[in-house]
């Protein structure tokens, strides 16, 4: 595993992988005066940010530098991109700072993809366009593995814009792959055509998927993104598919509930669910941390002829 | 030097397969368990009585072992002495050197490891390096008053200035010949195996 670029890429083991080595991160650090391990001393990560984006950006800069490493921030906004240059200029300007991992997001999906042909170090997809963000679903997939135990056999209801989200594609996969059963519920104006050909149940109708969820992740409704009406009024998609306290009730005990952030309160999530102790929201957010780490970690500490994991393997030490 | 594990730790390998031994055969089932008996005497004579001390395993054999250690204190001088792991990975000064290698467990007790005695437990001593990251993961997690080391084997070629307290055995060996240790916890079987090399 040289790159994270999607989570159709990734393979049960691997993801486990991450996942478990997530869980060790955060026990390494946690109750620690200084949470910081020397792992990737001298190792340079670079934040190259095409969007805005201050919760991700963080999340990787934090995880960097809790593995010590040195962290460059590139805002695209603030660059010479503004000025012209194209996405190999910049490409080409990392390599010869010597970059170990590029931590890319951008609007076009498949960039991530395209730098992973200029750059000798690791990329890691912090999110491009409606394509994927692998580590929000990894770090999703952690907290459901925190909260119910395991992935495999629940049943994980995705609510909403999933046609302009990464993070619902990246989910499906990883998900499935870990043997959850998926669910989108969404108007069918936000469901992509390709839907009907991924591993997931379809419904169109909020009300009747509550009462079997383990997990319900709320999506943001990305007004950015839409240049056209996908659904009459804001007031009637709360109505038809904000999770209310009303809806709430009607999960089962156990139930989660999951978003990505940044929430539209009052729209897709009632203030009071978000801030229930059912929502795994703010956990998301330190978990994504753990996550991140365990990524840069698998990524920049094998050997660049090997991509085969191995175990633990005591007597390999030296 | 070893062979990496092809394997992860905890599966259980059949005799014959892998991880079998195959080699010249250094330690016996019965040779280990009284190696682990004397080294448990060995640390009730040193720290006269074992009082406020922590066994930490480097995982994963360590572990086993400094589970099996405070079982043995436990019979002999019936003192509750707590086991638990420590992982050194993230302290490895070799991490992209290698093939890449999972995360083990780290399980302090909860009280902690201040103005504790701490025994590091290891399965092979050879280079040193992995007991100076075990160091630098210590002291990350506290300050114990004292870190003393039991190692089953020690096969010698030191690369920095480490020396062990408790020695199972110490195994003469050349640097192309690999150390094996199998242990019932993750190998079906008890045995410390030498092959490879001219020897």
């Amino acid at each position: 595993m040289k790159h994270l670029l999607t989570c159709q890429a990734l393979s049960r083991d691997d993801a486990e992988l991450i996942l478990d080595s997530a869980q060790q991160m955060a026990e390494a650090v946690r109750g620690r005066e200084v949470p910081k391990l020397p792992t990737l001393r001298g190792r340079t990560v670079v934040n190259l940010f095409f969007e805005d984006s201050t919760r991700t950006r963080t999340s990787f800069e934090t995880a960097a530098k809790r593995l010590s490493a040195d962290v460059v921030n590139f805002a695209a906004k603030s660059s010479s991109l503004s000025k012209g240059e194209s996405l190999r200029d910049t490409a080409l300007t990392l390599q010869a700072m010597g970059a170990d991992a590029v931590v890319v997001r951008h609007g076009a999906s498949g960039a991530p993809q395209q730098l992973t042909r200029w750059l000798d170090g690791a990329v890691l997809n912090a999110g491009d366009g409606t394509h994927a963000h692998p580590t929000q679903a990894l770090l999703d997939a952690f907290t459901i593995r925190q909260r119910l135990g395991e992935v495999e056999g629940k049943t994980v209801t995705i609510v909403g814009d999933i046609l302009h989200s990464r993070v619902a594609r990246s989910n499906v996969w990883l998900l499935s792959t870990l043997g959850a059963r998926v669910r989108l519920v969404a108007p069918p104006t936000l469901l992509p055509v390709a839907a009907q050909k991924w591993p997931v149940d379809i419904s169109y109708d909020l009300d009747s998927a509550l009462s079997d969820t383990d997990a319900i992740m709320m999506l943001r409704v990305q007004h950015e993104r839409m240049r056209d009406s996908f659904f009459p009024s804001v007031r009637e998609y709360a109505r038809m598919y904000g999770l209310t306290a009303a809806r709430e009730a009607r999960l089962p005990g156990h139930a989660i509930v999951m978003h990505p952030g940044p929430m539209n309160r009052g729209m897709e999530i009632a203030s009071s669910v978000a801030d229930s102790p059912r929502s795994t929201i703010t956990e998301q957010v330190t978990n994504g941390v753990w996550v991140r780490m365990a990524v840069l970690y698998l990524l920049l500490t094998s050997d660049s002829t090997s991509n085969t994991l191995h175990g633990t393997g005591t007597e390999a030490r030296s | 030097m070893a062979e990496p594990a092809q394997k992860p730790p905890k599966s259980s390998t059949p005799p014959g397969a892998d991880r079998s031994g195959a080699g010249k055969h250094i330690l016996t089932d019965a040779d280990i368990n009284r190696v682990v008996n004397r080294i448990a005497h060995q640390i009730l004579e040193k720290t006269k009585g074992a009082e406020n001390t922590v066994l930490l395993g480097i995982p994963t054999r360590g572990v086993a072992l400094a589970g099996r250690l405070a079982a043995r204190l436990k019979d002999f001088a019936d003192i509750s002495v707590p086991a638990g792991a420590l992982d050194i990975t993230l302290y490895r000064d070799d991490l992209h050197m290698k093939a890449l290698r999972a995360l083990g467990p780290t399980d302090v007790p909860p009280e902690g490891i201040d103005g504790q005695r701490v025994i590091l437990v290891d399965d092979v001593l050879y280079s040193g390096r992995t007991i100076r990251a075990a160091l630098n993961a210590l002291y990350d997690i506290g300050r114990p008053s004292q870190v003393q080391l039991a190692v089953l084997v020690d096969r010698g070629h030191r690369e920095l200035p480490i020396r062990p307290d408790y020695v199972g055995k110490n195994i003469p060996t050349a640097r192309e010949e690999s150390v094996r240790v199998l242990l019932r916890e993750y190998d079906d079987l008890d045995a410390v195996t030498l092959s490879g090399g001219d020897a």
